[in-house]
Order: structure tokens, then C-alpha cells, then sequence
């Protein structure tokens, strides 16, 4: 560059970003124009793909008789383990499944082994839906079954320490300081465990791939994934093709929340299926299927051991998490990562055990590790500060960590105090009755509670085109997915504004690996790295035409020196002499120049005060060159009323306040603080998939039977951000908001009810059979 | 889903004839059920016999009492000024069951016919008693979080009928109208039409092949006009309950001269529990009289690991529904 890169803050726009800007993609959605991946029904010869799955969760498939399916009108074939065609790499090996990034170790129709229930064992392909569904009734698969191991609970389990967890990502033992030491010498000690149900995902729209060949080297996939560009390299590496051999196209997501993250089983087996039938295959995976295909938060215990001084000030935590994993992988969220670094305690200690179980891998579901290791965290200090009469807002003030603990490096900025305090202003703590149990309404008990959250912005970085007319429009292209969340629209604003047009000039594209290759959405990295690149791509082309006018004898700019020029408005003009420039439209039509394009890479870590704007991409630093940990921050406050007959909860009053970097647009923001709250009520007070412990398999696959809120669950919520301004992250100083919305929700709901009931209950969900049978705590 | 023929039956005598030709034809109205259960692969069936054209429609006041329709919608009979006036608990139960589109479509025969939310039983890769005699019933050392504590076997755990409405109805003293091939029509209590577990969980109602449900009748008294149906469950709304308790009280001068009592969510059918009517009756309307009917109603409850919750949590239902009507 021939300039000093500019940003957001520093290079102010008068515009969109931050408004309420209505969905850009709402009326494609209500009116049903917008094509999910399984509404690609007009592609040559396509046929359906319906899973057979596996009963039983162990054991040997002996035979499949394919005979009466195959003599059904419209069935094309049935692909078993015998025949469906070979692939280059599988993940059933270390390497191979380490260049896939597949999320599970094994891929169902390799070989005859079963290794948990519902896993695939036949494909049956029909002309229609209805007959593929019919068709697959009449498969016989015999399995010789064993019995399973459905748990870490189960006493015959085997525990072990996994050295590393989440796939090797993260340690799986942390020390910092002398935690034993410290705890045994404190005060005040406190140790609980808390338990964890199972979750599922459950987006609206289930896993589905459509997958077209269109040559025998040329695949094109319409995928329900988070990210088109992982899913490539999955399938390609897989299939042993080019990259670009591989097409990914997800234009429209319902939904993903950590399940569409990765590439799981189905999705290759819908495109060999494609291959072997010579025809395009569309499957769409069924609600029950949801439930054992695409991973699911694991079981899990938690101990923490929290000591601290008698004012309450943390000295020493040590946490302890047992979980289920799956025969093959060492899957377990990373809970002590929030324990670690949320508050300033001098000693910690994170281990961690797992069991294999005859279950899938689980993997990461919203806030995966923060959400249940904060409700340790926040339930702890909750205990602690009824233990020691100090106000639960009072005592994180006390432990307020103004540094990142957990590494010793600056935040690169933290509102935390400012979203606690308007946290209460919002819900009226002041008001609060220190006493548990001691506050009715009729004869329901009246609780409040709060609790911290705490994301951090993950490493990451992508790419954007841009590309301005001379007639005012623009053209701007990422292969960014929309989860449903406002990527469309968020991103619409930003080119506006760095193009200086109006929302309605921009035209916005994603979900294709044929644009420039952006992150997966997911670990809340998408808002943050995908405006920065549109927005660098929008200065590339300000840039770009910086140097046509300079160069072009019949403008006003002629001959000036690039670094002298700024734009406004707009318009190119001297920063010495303002009077002194063009508009952009004027320079490009002059030198019938009918459109200007520009590309830019968005940084993590390279905010206007980093240094590291055009430093070497995605460098695999953990933060930017000044060394500050980054972190979104917030609060959540909560009402719940109580029936201490019926143990009834519900949730009556809500109040979330976050810092988290630039708000890109006020109205979608607010909707996903109130949907990731909305989630974490439904962890917290019903969401749980029962695994039967003598055959490994779910008894409440569907959504009925799997409670999540419904409106009547949900009370009017408060929303509202801190603003604050970080000149680390990236160029458009935006943190990220899809998971912080859930860290911590499970424990401001719990802690209300103790407050309600004087009952302290640590494993979730909080229903009615727990209130009834938890004693209430003697202070 | 296996592959069927849909037929429309003009008049009872058309759906009969036609059910008797093909035995495993299933009637269909709503199809909220029925269908759920069909691509579940609960239920097979050749035929659909549609009886939506069948006149067992409307809602009127006879000498009997309101006599509902078999195909009237659960959410027009749930909003009938008559129901609400007249029985409150039956109004309650239909509409604080299910959802409003749902209850659109639903019939009252076909609630009645409900089948179990059983974990076990609804998905056929699990041995079931109920759903393939003989094959065991892994509820009773498995997860029987939902599942009843009365009236239970050893052969099945299920709350047979996991709705609403016919709890409010066995507590009403309901009547059941059954047409047969016929074309002869019959009375019967409903308490008297849902059969206990025992050895037979497969048999879950006393309904012969073929015949229809008409109309149910339900008495209107005192205790029915003074009554209520309250409702437990995990989410506010759109779930089954984890107990609920239908109660009907006529209270003269402190007194109650009448009690009706069922509990739901708690039996392998629509628990009837007359235990706590004598308890009740001629009692003072007081905590301790509402107290020992609940501690009636549950004696003899056989819970199991994860629902002991349920003895405690519908006693407390119980007594919650009964100081509302006696308030």
C-alpha cells in the first residue's frame, strides 16, 4: 500500500453502520424466495437420499438385505458398505482425518462395525421422497449387537486423562501458580460439582446436501454448513480432487449453532452416493436424525474448588471435568478456559477426564466450554457471596480482573464495569433482598440473580472483493454464511459506508467458494473478520482510484502524491485543500473506467493501534503485536418466579448488557443477545437429551419431547451494549456477538432461583423434579 | 411411512362397512395422531378412511348433559361459551393442551385415542411391551422421567393416554357414544373405556374393530361448574404433563357435599381417583381435608428412579387445583 491502511474509527463514515437497518434478505425469506440447501429441486435427474440408520449403538452388521427395496417403483439403488464407491482419504485414521478437519473419527459405511446408535448403515436413493422413505423400511439389516456403553456415569466406564482436549487444541492440564497450596491454606473453601444434561443444536433447519457432479471431476454441493470453505477441503481431500474442483454453495443458513461447524458423515455420503448413481442426490437429514448426526454438547460433570479470603477475594480455583467422548476422538469443550482468566485469582489449576462411551463425538455447541464452564464459575461465586453476605454484583467488583490472568497480558479493552453497572441500573438490583427465600409473590417465591459473561475474539482472518461502479452501485463478494443472524444485512452496511453509498447501492454476496475465501461462521468470528475485509477491500478500491486521478492529467488531483488524498463523501480531494478534488464518478466516466474492484484481507489482531493492519496474514498469533488478550464482556440479570409446590420456574424478568466492540446494527444485534438468552434459558431450565443408559440410545429424539422455550417461556428481554471502541481487534473494531449471548445465562437463571428458594441446584436443566427434591441451603 | 389408500366415507355406515373390508384401515379426522404415529412407523395401516364428512359434529345441551362431538375441533370446543360456563375444567384442559394449530385440527375422538409419549414406545428400535407384546419394557431401569406411578405392570410404565381432555372427562363422569358395523350405537363410561397395563399393554382401550366414537356426554352439576384443570409441566406451554389434576368441587356453607377428582400424567390411564372424593366429601373445604385427599390419591403410587418426583409433585397439584375451586 502505498498509504497508511485506515479504519473504521479513524477514517469516520456518516452512515449505516450501527443503525437498525431492516433484514436485506427478510423478504427473500418470508416470501420464500431464498433457497436453503435442500430447495434445489430443479437440477437435472435429481433424486432423493434417505439414511437407514442403526438401531442398536454396537455391534457387527452381518447382512443388509437391499432385495424387497430395490423392487420398489422408483428406488435407484441402495448403498451399503459393499458398494458404495471408495475415497482417497477417510478420517477413520489420524492423518486422514486431520487433513479432512473432519470433526469425527470414523465415517459410517466404511466397514461393518457399528459404533453408536442412529449411525448410517444403508442409503437408499428413490425418484421421489416418499418412495426413498418407503424404500427404506423394507432394508433388513441384521446386526449382531454388544452391549454399549452409553456414559461416563456408567460404573464399567473407563476414565482417562486425554492430555489434550477439543480435537488437540486446547491443554488438557493447566496450572498457573500453586493452586493445591493456596486452596488448602484459604479461609474459605468451597467445592461443588455441577452436572450437565446433554444438548442438541436443533437449528430449524436440519442438516441437508445436495450434491451435483457435473463432470466426473466437478462436484458442485449445495450444503447446510457454517462454512463453505472447510467443507470443501473436507469433501476434496476426501474425494482426492483440487479444491476447485469442489463447488460449496450455502446461500441461505436456518440456523447452525456450532452442529453445521464442521463436515459430518452425511454430507460425504450424500456426494459418493451422487457419484454412484450418476445422478444429482439431495438429502435431508430427519428431526430424529438431527439428534446423532451432526454431534451434540457432551455430558458432563464439573468440580470446582473455589478458595478465597473472607472478604471474598479469590485466592485459589481449581476445576476438575469428566465427560463422554466417543470410541474414536478426545472431545471435550473447553470449560476452564472462562474459569481461568474471568476474575483475578492468583492460583488455578484445569483437568480434565474422559470416558469413551459408544456414542458419536460430540462437538461444539454455542459457547462451547464458556456456557457450562460459566455457570460453574458463576454458581460458585454466587455461593460464595451468600456464604459471605456480600453482594453478588459486589463480589465480582472485588475480584474484577483487570488483566487477562490467565496469560498476563493487557485486555485490549473490557466494559465490563460499565455493563455491570448499567446491568443494574436497568434491572433495579439496588432493590434486591440480600435474603434467600424471602421474597413472594402470592404464593410464588420472586428470585433474582446475575451472572458474568465472556467471550474471546478467536484468531482469525478472510478475504473480500469489492467492486464500485461508476454509476453509483456496488458489487461486494465473500464466501461468508449468514447463519440467519444479519450477515447479509451487517455486511450491506459496512460497504455502504466505506463506499459512501447508500445501503440500497450495495449488493452483497456469500456462500460460495467461488468468492473470496472467508472463515467459517463460527466461535463469533464471522461479524468481526468479515466486515474488516469488506471494509480493507472497500479502501483498496479508494486506493485504486486515489492513483487513476493522480495519474489523470484532466483531474484536479493530477500529479499530487497518493498519501495526500482523502476521501470524503465520496469525493477525492487534497487533505490540505479540500476544495481541491472530484467525485468518483466523475474520475471513472472521464476515463470510462465502468467499474474500479478492490480486494482486502480482514486481521485479527490488526486494529489502528496494532501495527499489524498489513502484516502477514493469520499468523497464528494468539493476539495482535501489542500483546492484549481480547474479550467481549458482559452481564446478565435475571427475575424468576418460583412455584415451591409444583417446582415450576419461569423466567419473568431479563436484562443483558454487553461490551463487545462496535455494534454493527442495533436491531440484529439485540436479536441475537435476546436468541443466545433465549438459549441459555432453555439449557438452563429444560433442554436435554436423555441417553438410555442400557442401550445407548436417545428416548426424546424429536421436539416435542425435547423441550425448547416457546414464546410463553420468555418474558419482554432487555438488550442493551456498552459502547466501546477497540483499536486492537480489527479494522472495524468488532468483537463478535453469536456465543457471549449464552455465557453465563444458565447461571444468572440458577442463581435466581436461589435467591427464590434458598435451594442451590448445580445440574442442569433446573426442572420441576430438581426444585422439588433439592433442600434448601442452611445459611 | 408405508404406502396407503385414503378413502372418504360419506356416512358412519360407509366408514364402517369399508373398515370391515379392510381391518387394519384406521379412521382418520384430524390426523395429529394418527399420522405422527404412521411415520414414526407406530402404526401401519392399507387405508385411511376419512370420517371428517360424518356428521358427529357441534356441541349442544341435552338432558344428559353437553354432548360434544367426535369430530367437533379440539379448539372450538375448548372456547364454547357453554364449556366454559358450564365445566371449566374440560374448557382448560383442551386449551392448555398442545398448540393453537393443533388444536385447529385436532378432534375430541381422536384425543381420546391419544397414544403414549413413551419414550420406549415411540421409537421402534426399542423393545416395548405396548408396541410388540413380549419384547420388554426398558422404561422400568431406564429413563422413566415422564412416565406414571399408578396403575402401573411390570409389563408397562406409560402413561397410556398422555393428554388432557379425558382426564377432565373420567372426573366429569364423561359417556362415550360407540357406533359399530352395525350401525348399533352404545353407551360407556369412559372411565370404564381405558384398560389397565397388566400382562396386555397393547390393549389400551375396550373399542371393538370398526367402531366409531360419536359424541361424548358429559353431566353437568354443581361440581362441574365449580371446577378446574391444572397443568405442571417443564415449559409453559406446548408439553405433555409431568402431572396435572382435573377437580370439580360443590362447596355449601364450608362443606363439600360433591368432589370430582382425576389426575393426568401420573396414571397408566386418566386416573379416576374416587380414594379422594370420599376423602373429600362431607369434609370441611380446608388445607388439611385437601391435604389427606391427595395423600389418598397417590397411595399405593409405585414410582420408580427418576419419577418419585411425581408422588410428591401431583399430591401438591392436587391440592393447588383444589384450593382454586374452593377459593
Amino acid at each position: 500500500m502505498d498509504t497508511e491502511p485506515t479504519f473504521f474509527d479513524t477514517n469516520p463514515t456518516a452512515g449505516s453502520v450501527g443503525q437498525p437497518l431492516d433484514r436485506v434478505d427478510g423478504r427473500a425469506k418470508v416470501t420464500g424466495q431464498a433457497r436453503y440447501s435442500a430447495e434445489f429441486n430443479s437440477l437435472p435427474g435429481l433424486v432423493h437420499a434417505v439414511l437407514k440408520t442403526s438401531d442398536v449403538a454396537k455391534g457387527r452388521i452381518q447382512s443388509i438385505d437391499t432385495r424387497a427395496a430395490l423392487k420398489e417403483p422408483g428406488v435407484v439403488a441402495v448403498l451399503t458398505h459393499q458398494n458404495l464407491p471408495k475415497l482417497a482419504k477417510t478420517p477413520n485414521d489420524a492423518d486422514g482425518k486431520k487433513a479432512i478437519g473432519a470433526p469425527m473419527g470414523f465415517l459410517p459405511l466404511t466397514s461393518d462395525q457399528v459404533h453408536y446408535a442412529g449411525q448410517p448403515v444403508a442409503i437408499i436413493v428413490a425418484d421421489t421422497l416418499e418412495r426413498a422413505q418407503h424404500a427404506a423400511t423394507l432394508v433388513q439389516v441384521h446386526i449382531t449387537a454388544e452391549k454399549p456403553l452409553a456414559s461416563y456415569t456408567d460404573p464399567r466406564a473407563e476414565l482417562f486423562d486425554p492430555q489434550k482436549v477439543q480435537d488437540g487444541k486446547t491443554p488438557g492440564h493447566t496450572v498457573r501458580g500453586n493452586p493445591k497450596a493456596a486452596f488448602a491454606a484459604a479461609p474459605v473453601q468451597l467445592t461443588h460439582t455441577y452436572v450437565h444434561a446433554i444438548n442438541h443444536h436443533n437449528p430449524m433447519e436440519p442438516g441437508a446436501t445436495t450434491a451435483h457432479w457435473e463432470a466426473p471431476d466437478r462436484l458442485t454441493v449445495y450444503e447446510s454448513t457454517q462454512g463453505v470453505t472447510r467443507t470443501q477441503k473436507a469433501l476434496s481431500t476426501m474425494l482426492g480432487l483440487a479444491a476447485e474442483q469442489v463447488r460449496v454453495v450455502t446461500k441461505y443458513l436456518g440456523g447452525g449453532f456450532g452442529c453445521k461447524g464442521s463436515s459430518w458423515p452425511h454430507t460425504i455420503l450424500t456426494v459418493q452416493t451422487a457419484k454412484a448413481v450418476g445422478r444429482p442426490v439431495k438429502l435431508a437429514l430427519t428431526r430424529p436424525q438431527m439428534f446423532t448426526s451432526m454431534g451434540h454438547r457432551e455430558d458432563q460433570t464439573q468440580t470446582l474448588k473455589v478458595g478465597a479470603t473472607k472478604e471474598g477475594k479469590l485466592l485459589a480455583l481449581i476445576h476438575e471435568k469428566t465427560s463422554t467422548t466417543s470410541p474414536w476422538d478426545n472431545y471435550a469443550e473447553p470449560n476452564s478456559r472462562i474459569i481461568n482468566l474471568l476474575y483475578a485469582c492468583p492460583n488455578f489449576e484445569a483437568t480434565y477426564q474422559l470416558a469413551r462411551a459408544d456414542v458419536m463425538t460430540s462437538t461444539f455447541t454455542r459457547a462451547p466450554g464458556e456456557a457450562p464452564g460459566s455457570f460453574a464459575i458463576e454458581c460458585s461465586l454466587d455461593d460464595l457471596a451468600y456464604q459471605l453476605g456480600i453482594d453478588p454484583l459486589e463480589i465480582r467488583l472485588r475480584n474484577y480482573a483487570e488483566k487477562d490472568h490467565s496469560t498476563g497480558k493487557p485486555w485490549s479493552s473490557k466494559s465490563l464495569k460499565q455493563c455491570y453497572a448499567r446491568g443494574a441500573e436497568l434491572f433495579g438490583w439496588s432493590k434486591r433482598n440480600p435474603q434467600a427465600g424471602a421474597t413472594r409473590d402470592g404464593r410464588l417465591l420472586v428470585g433474582w440473580g446475575m451472572a458474568t459473561a465472556s467471550y474471546p475474539v478467536h484468531n482469525n482472518q478472510g478475504t473480500a472483493r469489492v467492486r464500485l461502479y461508476a454509476d453509483g452501485h456496488a458489487l461486494v463478494q465473500t464466501g461468508a454464511t449468514d447463519l440467519g443472524t444479519g450477515t447479509y444485512t451487517v455486511m450491506t452496511q459496512v460497504a455502504a459506508d466505506a463506499l459512501w453509498l447508500s445501503p440500497d447501492k450495495v449488493r452483497f454476496e456469500l456462500g460460495d467458494t467461488k468468492l473470496p475465501t472467508a472463515p467459517n461462521s463460527g466461535g463469533s468470528v464471522a461479524a468481526g473478520t468479515v466486515s474488516s475485509s469488506i471494509y480493507m477491500a472497500a479502501q483498496d478500491v479508494w486506493q485504486r482510484l486515489i492513483k487513476l486521478a493522480v495519474a489523470d492529467k484532466k483531474s484536479p488531483l493530477f500529479r499530487a502524491k497518493p498519501a495526500d488524498v482523502v476521501v470524503e463523501n465520496g469525493r477525492l480531494a487534497l487533505k490540505a485543500d479540500k476544495t481541491k478534488g472530484e467525485d468518483f464518478a466523475t474520475l471513472m466516466k472521464r476515463n470510462e473506467t465502468a467499474d474500479m474492484e478492490g480486494t482486502g484481507n480482514g486481521k485479527y489482531g490488526a486494529g489502528y493501534e496494532s501495527g499489524l493492519a498489513a502484516g502477514p496474514a493469520n499468523s497464528g498469533h494468539q493476539d495482535d503485536m501489542a500483546g492484549h488478550s481480547m474479550h467481549s464482556f458482559g452481564a446478565h440479570f435475571c427475575e424468576v418466579k418460583v412455584d415451591p409446590e409444583l417446582g415450576t420456574v419461569r423466567v419473568t424478568r431479563w436484562v443483558s448488557v454487553h461490551g463487545a466492540g462496535r455494534i454493527l446494527n442495533a436491531k440484529t444485534a439485540r436479536s441475537q443477545i435476546i436468541g443466545g438468552s433465549i438459549f441459555g434459558i432453555g439449557s438452563a431450565l429444560m433442554e436435554a437429551t436423555t441417553r438410555d443408559q442400557n442401550f445407548s440410545r436417545y428416548t426424546n429424539a424429536t421436539l416435542a419431547d425435547y423441550h425448547i422455550p416457546v414464546n410463553a417461556d420468555i418474558p419482554d428481554m432487555t438488550v442493551e451494549f456498552v459502547e466501546e471502541h477497540d483499536p486492537y481487534i480489527n479494522a472495524m473494531g468488532v468483537k463478535g456477538i453469536g456465543e457471549i449471548s449464552m455465557v453465563g445465562v444458565a447461571a444468572a437463571v440458577a442463581n435466581a432461583v436461589f435467591h427464590a428458594t434458598g435451594k442451590r441446584i448445580r445440574s442442569l436443566p433446573i426442572t420441576p423434579d430438581k426444585v422439588l427434591e433439592t433442600k434448601m441451603v442452611q445459611a | 411411512m408405508n404406502n396407503f389408500s385414503y378413502t372418504q366415507a360419506g356416512s358412519a355406515k360407509e366408514a364402517t362397512a369399508r373398515r370391515k373390508t379392510t381391518p387394519q384401515a384406521a379412521y382418520i379426522a384430524g390426523g395429529t395422531t394418527l399420522l405422527d404415529l404412521m411415520k414414526a412407523g407406530l402404526e401401519e395401516h392399507p387405508q385411511l378412511i376419512d370420517i371428517n364428512p360424518l356428521p358427529f359434529t357441534g356441541i349442544e345441551q341435552t338432558s344428559d348433559g353437553l354432548r360434544i362431538g367426535a369430530l367437533a375441533r379440539m379448539s372450538e370446543v375448548g372456547e364454547h361459551a357453554l364449556l366454559k360456563q358450564q365445566m371449566p375444567a374440560v374448557s382448560e384442559s383442551l386449551l392448555l393442551a398442545a398448540s393453537p394449530q393443533l388444536r385447529n385440527m385436532a378432534s375430541i375422538g381422536g384425543n381420546i385415542l391419544q397414544r403414549t409419549r413413551c419414550g420406549y414406545f415411540r421409537d421402534p428400535a426399542f423393545p416395548c411391551n405396548k408396541r410388540v407384546p413380549g419384547s420388554g419394557c426398558p422404561a422400568l431401569d431406564g429413563d422413566n422421567h415422564n412416565l406414571a406411578i399408578l396403575g402401573v405392570s411390570e409389563s408397562c410404565i406409560a402413561t397410556s393416554y398422555p393428554g388432557d381432555l379425558s382426564v377432565a372427562l373420567v372426573a366429569f363422569d364423561a359417556v362415550l357414544t360407540l357406533q359399530n358395523a352395525k350401525g348399533k350405537q352404545r353407551q360407556l363410561p369412559l372411565n370404564d373405556f381405558y384398560l389397565l397395563p397388566g400382562t396386555t399393554p397393547q390393549r389400551e382401550t375396550v373399542l371393538e374393530p370398526g367402531e366409531l366414537i360419536v359424541a361424548v356426554t358429559v353431566p353437568v352439576a354443581a361440581h362441574t361448574q365449580r371446577s378446574t384443570y391444572l397443568k405442571v409441566r417443564e415449559r409453559a406451554s406446548y408439553a405433555y404433563a409431568l402431572a396435572s389434576a382435573a377437580v370439580g368441587l360443590d362447596v355449601q356453607a364450608g362443606t363439600i357435599r360433591a368432589a370430582r377428582v382425576a389426575l393426568g400424567g401420573v396414571g397408566a390411564q386418566p386416573w379416576r381417583s374416587r380414594e379422594a372424593e370420599q376423602v373429600l366429601t362431607g369434609q370441611p373445604a380446608t388445607e388439611a381435608t385437601f391435604r389427606a385427599a391427595a395423600a389418598a390419591a397417590l397411595r399405593g403410587a409405585q414410582p420408580r428412579e427418576h419419577n418419585r418426583y411425581k408422588v410428591e409433585l401431583a399430591q401438591n397439584t392436587l391440592v393447588q387445583a383444589l384450593r382454586k375451586v374452593a377459593g
